[in-house]
């Protein structure tokens, strides 16, 4: 799939993003911008707006008229639980909805590119919980997204699954190159993954870090943890209390 | 499992208990399957015996050899197999009509809001009423033919096929509409691909619950001057005092039934096979 040449992509631009769910604001005339190809995550307390904005990213939630959206497109969403459709293969469900000639070879390449080769024939309740959201990544990326939102993809994994899952979206988004986000509250998930943090707070975004550390990170690594200790105090958490 | 119990059990736990019986016994292995028609087998010998005994008049219940041969006579005759077919095509014509109405109602309902609207609250209404308590007015609307009896059939079966349906539509995971309208799914992919699918094991059970009531509502209404069908033979036998041949057309319906049962259950394993519970490994 290296052969695949990212196709020029427009930045994210955000402006003037409000949302109210009755006298609760949840976002606050939030103003974001993404490079194209860029890696963020978003870190935020719960309740802090970062779903809200992520649902209407992926066009979930209705966008108000007076909200500026640019967005490179076609958008991509892996959410928390895999969401495959038990009723269809687990080839069919990377194919679902998908335009254009082969898309049983375009969905087994994409399932091949995230290991899940042997298993295009497999109903999704026999897949684990790895497995399964490996196949909503390879549904995500068989649309060759521009942008790729990832709403805690890993929460609901195990720690060694979590791990692999971390080096293949790295891998995933190298070769391809959408600009992606991903929603997290794992602090240490954001600065392994990211090349930009951000913190939602007040329907704001309060923080913007750039993470400046090479790849592939450790959390051995000095600036690992400088980094980490300063996102955790945007977060509120004590640090003394959380070492 | 109870085959290797059988087999195990003298050696293992009841050793002291069953030492002295199993030794004298002969092992005789009854695989598990055949087991479950023994008490069943017994009751039938134990009829048998009880009407060759004179304990039970063939006015009150014939033996069960004298129905066998009932029926085989009544199936050389083919006076069966005539009747049976027009009790069948009264099934499957009022199948046919109450299935198409429940599913199309249920659609109507399920899949707009406008719909539930004007079609849920007349069909829940309805549904209070024990539909076998129409009869008499199918009588006044439709005469004594055929018309009530494919009628009475077509309302057993729209219901619960309805109501199933109806649930199964609106009971579908929010969140996997949700994913398929990301990857782009417009209204009618997600009716095909997401809504159906996900309503189809819910409306599967409407379809054992509508052929149970399909057939219930073929008894009722072949009680209903007919000249022609299982109802009609088991109320001519009546009339001669018959048991024998009552007995086989009660035989005949449980048979009916029992066969639809495994018809739409043979259906969803097939439609089904995607189920946690029925795939393997």
């Amino acid at each position: 799939m290296a052969d695949i040449a990212p196709p020029a992509s427009t930045p994210l631009r955000v402006r003037n993003l409000t949302r109210r769910f009755g006298r609760n604001t949840v976002l606050h005339g939030l103003e974001l911008d993404l490079a194209p190809g860029s890696f963020t995550a978003l870190l935020g307390r719960s309740g802090s707006g970062k779903s809200t904005l992520l649902r209407t990213l992926a066009g979930l939630d209705p966008a108000p008229a007076e909200a500026v959206l640019d967005l490179p497109r076609p958008v991509s969403v892996v959410f928390q639980e895999p969401r495959l459709l038990p009723w269809k293969k687990v080839w069919q469900n990377v194919a679902l909805g998908l335009g254009g000639g082969d898309a049983r070879g375009r969905a087994a390449r994409a399932l091949e590119e995230v290991g899940l080769g042997r298993h295009l024939e497999a109903w999704p309740a026999t897949l684990s919980g790895g497995e399964a959201q490996r196949a909503a990544l390879a549904r995500a990326l068989v649309r060759e997204p521009r942008l790729l939102l990832l709403d805690e993809p890993f929460a609901a994994l195990d720690a060694l699954t979590r791990i692999r899952m971390h080096s293949l979206v790295l891998d995933l988004w190298r070769h391809h190159g959408p600009t992606t986000l991903i929603v997290t509250h794992d602090v240490d998930e954001a600065v392994l993954l990211a090349d930009r943090v951000l913190v939602l707070d007040g329907g704001r975004i309060a923080a913007d870090l750039t993470v400046d550390l090479p790849r592939p990170r450790r959390h051995a690594d000095p600036g690992f943890a400088t980094l980490r200790r300063r996102l955790l105090g945007e977060l509120g958490v004590d640090l003394q209390e959380a070492a | 499992m109870p085959d290797t119990q059988a087999a195990v059990a003298p050696r293992a736990l009841t050793e002291k208990t069953l030492r002295v019986p199993t030794e004298k016994l002969p092992r005789v292995v009854i695989p598990a399957r055949l087991r479950r028609f023994l008490s069943p087998l017994a009751l039938v010998l134990l009829w048998q015996a009880a009407s060759m005994a004179g304990l039970i008049s063939p006015r009150t219940l014939a033996a069960p050899s004298t129905v066998l041969a009932s029926a085989w006579e009544l199936v050389l005759s083919g006076e069966l197999p005539s009747h049976l077919l027009v009790s069948l095509g009264r099934v499957l014509v009022g199948l046919g009509i109450g299935l198409s109405a429940g599913v199309a109602l249920a659609l109507i309902a399920g899949l707009s809001k406008r719909g539930e609207e004007v079609v849920d609250a007349p069909m829940q209404m309805l549904r209070t009423l024990p539909f076998l308590a129409l009869v008499p007015l199918f009588i006044l609307w439709f005469g004594i033919g055929e018309t009530p009896k494919i009628a009475l059939v077509a309302l057993g079966a729209a219901f619960p096929v309805y109501l199933t349906l109806f649930a199964g539509i609106r009971g579908v995971e929010p969140k996997l509409v949700e994913a398929a309208q990301v990857f782009g799914l417009d209204r009618r992919g997600l009716v095909r691909h997401v809504i159906l699918p996900g309503a189809l094991p819910s409306a599967l059970v409407g379809l054992r619950y509508a052929l149970g009531s399909a057939w219930l509502s073929l008894v009722i209404a072949e009680q209903i001057n007919a000249t022609a069908g299982i109802g009609f033979l088991i109320n001519d036998a009546r009339e001669f005092l018959r048991t024998d041949v009552i007995v086989v057309g009660l035989l005949v319906y449980a048979l009916l039934g029992l066969g639809a049962d495994a018809l739409v259950r043979l259906a969803e394993r097939r439609a089904l096979a995607w189920r946690p519970t029925l795939v393997k490994g």
